[in-house]
Order: structure tokens, then sequence, then C-alpha cells
């Protein structure tokens, strides 16, 4: 039986695909995202559980400056007032419950994120946001025009064709976008460095331990959470745009609360506090989805697996489930994540 | 104590409320009620500059309520204090009441906690070098760019490594300070407060839980505050440290102010020992 496993199983073809997901626009954009809530929750301690409130956000932002055509519809200043919306966002969530309790946070993030989706969904909001069918609209969509097409087609100085070899092949739009993703990742990181080892940061840390230590030797404890709270969402919010260029449209669907979850395995996974936790994470993360789903699906079709136990359209949820086992698993042997420091995990607080 | 301080104390009435020669912090009229409970009811109170006030009383007289109201941990139902950070200069008064915990320790009033808050996570150092006031780096503004803190940074390390020198820390200097001893902690926090080089540092029970050998240091750490000029309010249970070391003693029960005056004043001080003190320790107070 398992000589036959064996057989069947193709390997190059479980570790290309993989790979190949691990180093893509996606692993890029959620990485991007994790370095934002690094920020919030490994760095400042807050709990921010609408990390996906920020990438709607940013991508929404965007995409309605540009299809509607505002100010002439350069795609620059619409990606600015998608980061602008972002910031928004972060004071509409931080000024009413940033001097209440962590909880207060949490629930308040969670809601925004819902508001945000559910609002952006709605017939009111149609000729704004496209309801639920996003944008750009169907017109649009059926000729082929986004607002992805400035940055993607008109200023991609890769030349038409296919690159790279294997199951590492990316035609010139998607090697693109990985481009500007990877590398708004690493500046992102580069800024969350520069900033956490400034005295600036040793105040943010401190806050996560101790806010009224922090409070007791002069530090407006307030103004510091309201500060990593819009740099982290402005960061998620990138992520956002980034996803939005890769798609080519942008809708609700997109931002449903169990991104936000993902966001926060991946940086469990990686290691919270870390500059590079959201990065490992984010690459282990999938390939360890794209790995199990494609190991079940080539077990599932050469029969190794009978039908009876799996079938092919349920294996997107068990992958999940074997994601859960691993990451439990990690919390119990490693705590600090994959690249986390060991000595902050294991030191308890309280 | 020196001599000038004790002759400022002299003619002072050991009376609740009394006018003090050159005082520091004056409060009025502060009350704090927690349902139908009266936690602290101060009528008025001075705290002199310059020396070593404590504030005692039995468990639940208020002297952590009014610790936490005066630092703007918590909000008072009335009443109104003010800081004055230099001797009869009018234009240095400053109305704290209604001001947040970090506007007052801005002002140069700066307190630690009973249960310590060393910051476990972080290196003994990095407690001390937060505990800086005004460094420019801890603006966003400048944090990128060290050049604008940088020099900065160094004069506070100096500095930090001098006070960890004074308090016996230095050894732990990167250590993180959960692996601190309870009293350790409690020197770290002191000295962490001093930092911001504050005109009054108030210490909530800075003994408890302390052995006894560290006890001593840090009676002697609380004295040279004092010798230089930094005037300290701290509230403590340990009555021979207290009788040891303070200049004047602040009786507080049931939230009021029953009873001020030198450690002598106090424990001759009859209401003191019916309403508070009891008779075993009266007993014990009389070979001090």
């Amino acid at each position: 039986m398992l000589m036959n496993l064996f057989a069947e199983i193709d390997v190059s073809k479980l570790f290309g695909l993989a790979l190949r997901t691990s180093i893509g626009v996606q692993a890029a954009t959620f990485a991007l995202a994790a370095v934002g809530l690094n920020l919030h929750y490994g760095y400042t301690g807050l709990l921010n559980f609408g990390v996906v409130a920020f990438m709607a956000a940013g991508a929404y932002g965007m995409a309605i400056f540009f299809t509607q055509g505002w100010l002439g519809g350069s795609i620059l200043l619409a990606i600015a007032s998608g980061l602008a919306f972002a910031v928004i966002i972060a004071l509409s969530i931080g000024l009413p419950s940033l001097r209440l309790r962590a909880d207060y946070l949490a629930l308040t993030t969670i809601a925004i994120a819902e508001v945000l989706r559910i609002s952006f969904r709605s017939q009111r909001l149609l000729d704004l946001t496209g309801g639920p069918f996003g944008l750009p609209s169907i017109e649009d969509r059926n000729a082929n025009v986004s607002f992805a097409d400035v940055i993607t087609v008109d200023w991609n100085p890769i030349g038409k064709g296919n690159y790279g070899a294997w199951f590492l092949e990316f035609d010139e739009k998607t090697l693109w976008v990985m481009i500007i993703g990877w590398s708004l990742v690493s500046l992102a990181s580069l800024l969350i460095w520069g900033l956490m080892r400034s005295p600036w940061g040793r105040v943010i840390k401190a806050i996560r331990e101790d806010e009224d230590a922090a409070r007791a030797l002069g530090k407006n404890v307030f103004s510091y959470k309201l500060q990593s709270l819009i740099i982290g969402g402005v960061i998620a919010s990138l992520a956002g745009i980034v996803r939005a260029f890769d798609m080519g449209f942008v809708e609700t669907q997109q931002f449903r609360p169990q991104t936000t979850f993902f966001i926060w395995t991946v940086l469990i996974l990686g290691g919270a506090a870390s500059i590079w936790g959201p990065i490992i994470g984010s690459m282990t993360f999938w390939f360890v989805i794209i790995f199990s789903e494609e190991l079940l699906r080539q077990m599932v079709d050469s029969g190794w697996i009978p039908e009876a136990i799996l079938q092919s359209n349920d294996i997107a949820s068990v992958r999940m489930i074997l994601m859960g086992i691993m990451l439990a698993t990690l919390m119990i042997w490693r705590p600090q994540g994959l690249v986390g420091k060991k000595e902050e995990a294991q030191i308890d607080v309280r | 104590m020196s001599d000038n301080k004790s002759s400022e104390l002299e003619n002072v009435e050991p009376t609740p409320g009394s006018a003090k020669l050159d005082p520091i912090l004056k409060i009025d009229n502060v009350v704090r009620s927690f349902g139908g409970l009266r936690a602290v009811d101060i009528d008025h109170l001075e705290v002199q500059r310059g020396i070593i006030t404590a504030f005692i009383g039995p468990n639940g007289a208020g002297k952590t309520t009014l610790f936490n109201l005066i630092t703007g941990f918590d909000k008072p139902d009335s009443g109104q204090w003010t800081f004055h950070q230099l001797a009869q200069a009018e234009s240095w008064t400053t109305d704290l009441s209604g001001l947040r915990p970090h506007q007052i320790a801005n002002k140069g009033m700066v307190r630690t906690f009973q249960l310590t808050k060393s910051l476990a996570k972080m290196t003994v150092i990095d407690n001390m070098l937060l505990g800086a006031a005004e460094q420019k780096g801890e603006s966003l503004r400048n944090a990128l760019l060290p050049s604008r803190w940088r020099q900065q940074e160094k004069t506070i390390l100096e500095k930090a490594e001098g006070l960890l020198e004074r308090f016996k820390l230095s050894h732990m200097r990167d250590e993180y300070a959960a692996t601190l001893s309870g009293g350790q902690r409690k020197l770290l926090e002191m000295a962490r407060a001093l930092m911001s080089e504050p005109k009054l540092i108030l210490l909530d029970e800075p003994m408890a839980g302390v052995n006894p050998v560290l006890v001593e240091s840090l009676l002697v750490h609380i004295e040279n505050l004092r010798d230089e000029g930094v005037s300290v309010l701290f509230i403590e249970h340990d009555m021979d440290a207290i009788m040891g070391i303070s200049d004047w003693i602040v009786v507080l029960a049931e939230g009021q102010v029953i009873a001020e005056g030198t450690p002598s004043d106090v424990s001759k001080n009859p209401a003191v020992i019916d309403a508070y003190l009891g008779s075993a320790i009266a007993e014990e107070l009389k070979d001090v």
C-alpha cells in the first residue's frame, strides 16, 4: 500500500505548487498585513481583530477614488486616498476605545470590520462601491478594464512573456505585482525595525507590558497607542491595495472576518514581536496550506484515500483543520513562533 | 535631617491640616467615595518640601487611594490640589487637579506602585532609559532619525548607569527585569523614577516584601534622596522604618487626616494610639 502511494504522488508538483504560492502575491499581501498587525499586537499589545477592515479601507478607498474619476482619477492619488481612509478607520476605532481596557478595542475592531464590509455591500452604496458586485463595474470587467491597469500594464517595466521555470514560472503581470508586494513588505519591515530600535519603540514595548508603568513615567499612552494603530493600519491597508491590483477588482467577499484570523495565524506562526516573524509566518502558512491541499488531492485522486473518507471538494476544509492542528502543536512546543524571541515568550508577566 | 529643615518643622503645629513654611504640595477638599464609603475625605493637607513625609494608617485608611488621586490614576468626586515646583514662587504653582497621569509625572511628581511595575520583558537598562523625561527620540517625528536622539541617548545612558551603580543593580544591567528578586524590583522602580529627576517622589510601600538586608539599603537610598533635595512622600506599614527615617508623619484613618507631626509628636498623640496604633504598638514606640 505504502509503495503504491509513493508511486502515485507527484513530488515535484507537490513542492512546486507549495513553493510557488509561498513566494506569490498572496503570501506577500498576508505578510504585509501581518507586519501591520505585528506593530499592533506584537509590539504595542493592541488586540486588533479587525485587520481586514484596514485592508478593505485601503482597497475600497483606492478603487472608489479611481473609478469615480475624482481629481482626474490619478492612480497615485487613488492609492493615497486608500491610505487616508485607513487612517480614518484607525481614528474611528482608536479615539473611542483606546482609553478603555484592551478587550473593548478588540470588540470595536471586529465591529468596524463588519460594519465596513456590510456597508460596502449594501444596495444604498451601489453607485459608489458596486454593492455585491464590487469594483470595477460589470461592464468594465467584461471589457477587461480595471483600476489595476495603470499599475500592472502601463507602468509595468517587465516585457510581455513568462519568466522563471518549473512551477515557478510567472507572467510579467504577476511577477511585477510580486515585486511590488515583496518590496513593500521589505520597506514596511525596515520601517518597523527602525521604529522599534528608537526610544519611541521603547515606550511602545513598555505600553505592551504595563500601561500604568508607562503613564507613571510621564508617557502619553493614549497618543502612542493611537500612533501605533494608525501606522500598523496604513501598512495593512497597503496589503489590501496590493491584493486589489493583483486580482484586478475588489469585492466584499475578499474581506470576510476569516482573513483577519488567517493573518493572526501568520503572525503567531512566524512569531509576534519579531521583524522576520510576519514574513516567515506568511511563507510557511501558504506553503503548508498548498502542500497539504495538493497532497490530499493527489491521495484522493489516486484512490489511496477512499471516497468514503474524503472527497475532493472537502479538501479545502480539511487543510484548515490540519493548519489548526499544526498551530496548536506549535503553541505547545514553540509558543514564541518560528522566529520569535524565546525568552520574551517564556516570561509570565502576571 | 539637615538642620535648616528641622528648624522649619519646629514652628509647625502638629495638628491635622497645619500650614507648612514651604509646601510642595497642597491638597484641598479632596473627596473620593466608593458607593456609600468615603474612602478619601481630606479637608486640607500640606506636604513640606525637602523632607521625608510618611503616610501611615490602618488598612483601608485611604492611603493608596489618595496616592492614586493626586497622581491622576483615579478621579476624585471633588477637590483640588496644587504642586509648587519652586519655593515661594507663585508662577511655579501648578493646579494638578484634572490632569492625566503622564502630565502630572512630567510636572515633576513621580510615583511608584505597591505591586511593583518593573517591566519584566524589558532589560534592566531599558527600564531605566524609559524613565528619562523629554527624550526627543520618543516622538514619532524623530524616531527614525537617530542623529536627532543618539547624543541625548548617550547622556541618558550614563545617567542610568550611574543610578544602577548607586542602587547596586549594575551587574543586572542587561538581564530581563523578570530575573530580579522582589526587593531588586523595588530598587529598580525607585531608580527608574529618579531618571526624570522628580521634585517629589511618591513611594507606595517601598519596603513591602523586601528582605531585611535590602530594607536597610532602601532606607539609606530614601534618606540620600532627601539630602539631594528631592521631597519624598511614602506609604509604609513597617513602624521601625517609619519612625527611623520620617521627618514628618501624616496619620490617616477612614479617609481623613486624624493627626500629623514629627515621629515623636505622633507616637505621643493619644488619638493616634487609641484610634489606630493600639496598645501593643504603643509599647514598641516608647523604645524608639
